[in-house]
């Protein structure tokens, strides 16, 4: 498929590459997100390390993959809605920004709700955190990128506060590419987290 | 201060990544469900995982676009990830 070069490529005019400071809040967030990458890391090697000691409780068996297929896909649509609310604000265009901002919210908490139903009924099968070792790595691992997802919500949701105040203009701009990679890191975790802990198990 | 500027994709470029997205995800799913494929599956799955991964890093979160620095310091993180996860697994006997 040929796509024109002009119409996958735009300039974006308030990146300023050359801004120490804009650099140095970036630079700080990148390696952040490379220790949250480590954190995870960990958490996945613990899951997979107990992921058979089930205490001849319930185990991989009791995942409902069609259900966390569609909340992978609500995850990934909202990685789209949160890179058109970044692109909207570089375009600075507030308006639009916020309607994909607060339609990433509502995706976020889509998945949140999701989360919750899920852990509710595998809780009513058996496997909670003190069930086995396979139980408590599994709700400290997905829990944990639920958590994430919330203080994602939070972010976003302060966002909009911010920019139905006035306070969000073009040289704030940054703080919606910030918390925009703190969203996609939350979705690519998930990424490992539905291929490692759900596909692999069944 | 002079500011340099640089290229960013547009909105319908991100359309037709999430789309891609969207249809590698479906096919992980079935390919989850295929009994026949044995033993390749899991590789199968984990070579689709890793594409999502990559995709969204490169595209979504602008390391295709942004300074190499950026790229060093999150590949840096994710091989400290791998580390970390050879080491606990290597250390509980799980190979």
């Amino acid at each position: 498929m040929a796509i024109a070069a002009d119409s996958v490529f735009e300039e974006s005019d308030f990146e300023a590459t050359g801004d120490p400071i804009h650099r140095t809040r970036k630079t700080a967030m990148w390696i952040w997100l490379g220790s949250e990458a480590f954190f995870f890391g960990a958490m996945i090697s613990t899951f997979l390390l107990y992921r058979t000691t089930t205490n001849d409780g319930p185990g991989a068996e009791i995942f409902n993959i069609p259900f966390t297929s569609a909340s992978s896909f609500i995850l990934l649509t909202s990685s789209l809605t949160m890179v058109l609310a970044d692109n909207a604000f570089q375009r600075k265009d507030q308006r639009q920004g916020r309607i994909w901002l607060i339609g990433t919210i509502l995706l976020g908490l889509t998945f949140l709700a999701g989360q919750i139903f899920e852990f509710t009924e595998f809780v009513h099968e058996g496997l909670t955190l003190s069930s086995s070792p396979f139980g408590s790595s599994f709700y400290m691992l997905t829990g944990f990128h639920g958590a994430h997802v919330a203080v994602g919500v939070l972010m976003l949701s302060m966002l909009v506060a911010f920019s139905l105040r006035g306070r969000l203009s073009s040289d704030h701009g940054m703080n919606v590419e910030l918390t925009a990679l703190y969203w996609h890191f939350v979705d690519i975790v998930w990424i490992v987290i539905f291929t490692v802990v759900y596909l692999l198990q069944i | 201060m002079a500011t340099t500027t640089h290229a960013h994709p547009t909105a319908k470029f991100y359309w037709l990544i999430a789309a891609f997205l969207a249809v590698v995800t479906a096919v992980e799913i079935g390919i989850s469900y295929i009994e026949v494929l044995g033993p390749a599956q899991a590789p199968l799955l984990i070579t689709f995982g890793i594409v999502k991964f990559i995709t969204v890093a490169a595209v979504f979160m602008h390391l295709r676009y942004d300074l190499r620095d950026y790229r060093t310091l999150f590949l840096f993180g994710l091989l400290g990830a791998l580390v970390v996860f050879a080491v606990v697994l290597a250390v509980f006997q799980a190979f």
